[in-house]
């Protein structure tokens, strides 16, 4: 299945992250290079406080690198990106319906039209029902549906997704990765994914990029061959499969060490 | 149904520590001890509280004072809300108002009393005024405590879907600073009841106030009693009120809780 029209490209350049804390300098990010071809789905994994949620951040415009530069070609989209964070981050006065059209209303598209677009959203993410509720009456899973929801409706060029399911149960987050990757088949678009998960890098990802513990610096990508449609139970029954997983695994043991001394140390 | 039995029963014990205490309070006036022109006794002040309902001077009393609560509260609470969030998202706010507000806030605001008096008359402004002063600041510090205090993946995803400043103010940090805003608006409520009526002991006419104090002076002190006992009712109804209100425009506070 071909996708429709092909998302953003996005170019990476000597991207750099330094924060000025009270007791000194923290580098979060040294000399990023990468680039994203459109409609591809890149992984980025590696050990927590490595800085790839900080790489996101960068990207989403929510702060500011301190050296280097990047570039989001979306030419022809009327939304560059959108975000989907660990936490939902629903909004907890708005119902579903109001969190989901959130990102249409604050750009002004037209009331007939939003609602529209957003009743197609809640039914790709099977929500209808719950329209008026508010996500203090749903589940963790339905939550996260919910953020994914609001994200996709934008029809935005790239999709910056942080950890989206580290916090649901296993039957829940293989249920939702699998919503995900038939969406992003539908439609085309770029997705950044970052995950501690070497199998969810595995199951959603084009290509797998490894990053190192502080100062996060990209250690190797790897590209993820496994055709589409993916069925994640079978695909990780495979050999190929485990391969790969622990080629990762090998290049990454030794970031997870090193950031554990460094938190140790400090 | 049990349950339901086992808060019934709960309610009604409730009232009988206050009712046991009225009633020792009867047996001991009836039995001659305290002198009943100083201390009258509960029956006393039903008595009195009947006929001043009958005559319509309580009810007159009642209005008079809610009505000068109603306005100064709605005159005082509306812009603290509004500078608040100002003051959450403007640095520029914060600096002006925040040491004003230091310096204002511990003044007791009966004693602005007869500079209110100076600058709006005898009438009902000048209650008004006092009433909304009073309410002013506690809304004022907690809507801004609320509104800088808003989790900040709330601000991130607003920022991410592209929120102007319009709606960042109206949409995320007016309700995230909500239910704050509503702890402050209930202290509120309780300072415009205790300042209107300081007020009303001198400088008026009419109010529950002026009812307990003329009532003092005039040595009625069964009438005194009925508007302290008035005070105490109108407060419950107002809190259970707001309570039923706060319930509706946050239902997502009584959940987290």
């Amino acid at each position: 299945m071909t996708p429709p029209r092909k998302g953003a490209r996005i170019e990476i350049k000597r991207l750099g992250k330094v924060f000025e804390g009270s007791r000194g300098t923290v580098a979060a990010l040294t000399d990023i290079d990468l680039a994203i071809a459109p409609g591809e789905f890149l992984c980025i994994v590696g050990p927590s406080g490595c800085g790839k949620s900080t790489l996101l951040r960068i990207l989403a415009g929510l702060e500011r690198q301190t050296s280097g530069t990047f570039a989001i070609e979306a030419a022809g989209w009327k939304v560059a990106n959108a975000m989907v964070f660990q936490d939902s981050g629903l909004f907890p006065w708005m119902s579903v319906e109001e969190n989901i059209g959130f990102g249409l209303m604050t750009r002004g598209v037209a009331k007939s039209e939003r609602q529209d677009r957003v009743e197609r959203a809640m039914k790709l993410v099977g929500l209808s029902k719950f329209r008026r509720h508010f996500p203090h009456q749903l589940s963790g899973g339905m939550r996260q549906r919910g953020a994914i929801a609001r994200a996709f409706v934008t029809d935005p060029a790239v999709l910056f997704m942080d950890e989206p399911f580290a916090a649901l149960d296993a039957q829940n987050r293989v249920i939702l990765q699998e919503e995900l990757v038939r969406l992003w088949e539908e439609t085309g678009k770029t997705v950044v994914y970052i995950t501690h998960s070497i199998e969810e890098a595995l199951f959603l990802g084009d290509r797998a990029v490894i990053m190192t513990a502080q100062p996060g610096r990209i250690k190797e990508i790897m590209p993820v061959t496994f055709p589409h449609p993916r069925h994640l139970m079978e695909l990780s029954a495979s050999a190929e499969f485990g391969e790969l997983k622990l080629r990762i695994w090998h290049a990454l043991q030794d970031e997870v060490m090193r950031a554990r001394q460094q938190q140790e140390g400090a | 149904m049990a349950a339901n039995n086992a808060v019934r029963r709960e309610r009604l014990m409730y009232l009988l520590s206050p009712i046991g205490l009225l009633v020792l309070w009867e047996i001991a006036i009836q039995a001659g001890l305290g002198d009943r022109r100083f201390v009258p006794a509960p029956s006393d002040i039903a008595e009195r509280f009947w006929q001043l309902i009958l005559s319509g001077e309580l009810a007159d009393h009642v209005g008079a004072t809610l009505w000068r609560i109603a306005v100064g509260y709605v005159v005082g609470v509306v812009p603290a809300v509004i500078i608040g969030l100002l003051m959450a998202m403007f640095r520029t706010a914060r600096i002006i108002v925040d040491p004003l507000i230091a310096a204002l806030f511990p003044i007791p605001k009966v004693a602005l009393m007869p500079l209110l008096l100076l600058a709006f008359g005898f009438g009902d402004a000048s209650k008004m005024a006092v009433v909304a002063i009073g309410a002013f600041f506690p809304v004022v510090v907690n809507t801004y405590t609320g509104a800088s205090h808003i989790e900040p993946i709330f601000i991130d995803v607003a920022r991410n879907f592209g929120a102007s400043r319009l709606v960042m103010f109206s949409r995320i940090v007016f309700f995230g600073a909500l239910p704050m805003t509503f702890a402050g608006l209930r202290t509120a409520l309780a300072i415009s009841f205790i300042v209107v009526v300081a007020a009303e002991f001198v400088a008026a006419k009419s109010g529950i106030g002026y009812l307990i104090w003329s009532s003092w002076e005039l040595l009625q002190v069964d009438a005194m009693f009925v508007g302290i006992v008035t005070i105490g009712v109108l407060g419950v109804i107002t809190s259970t009120i707001f309570r039923e209100i706060e319930r509706k425009v946050i239902p997502w506070k009584a959940e987290a809780n």
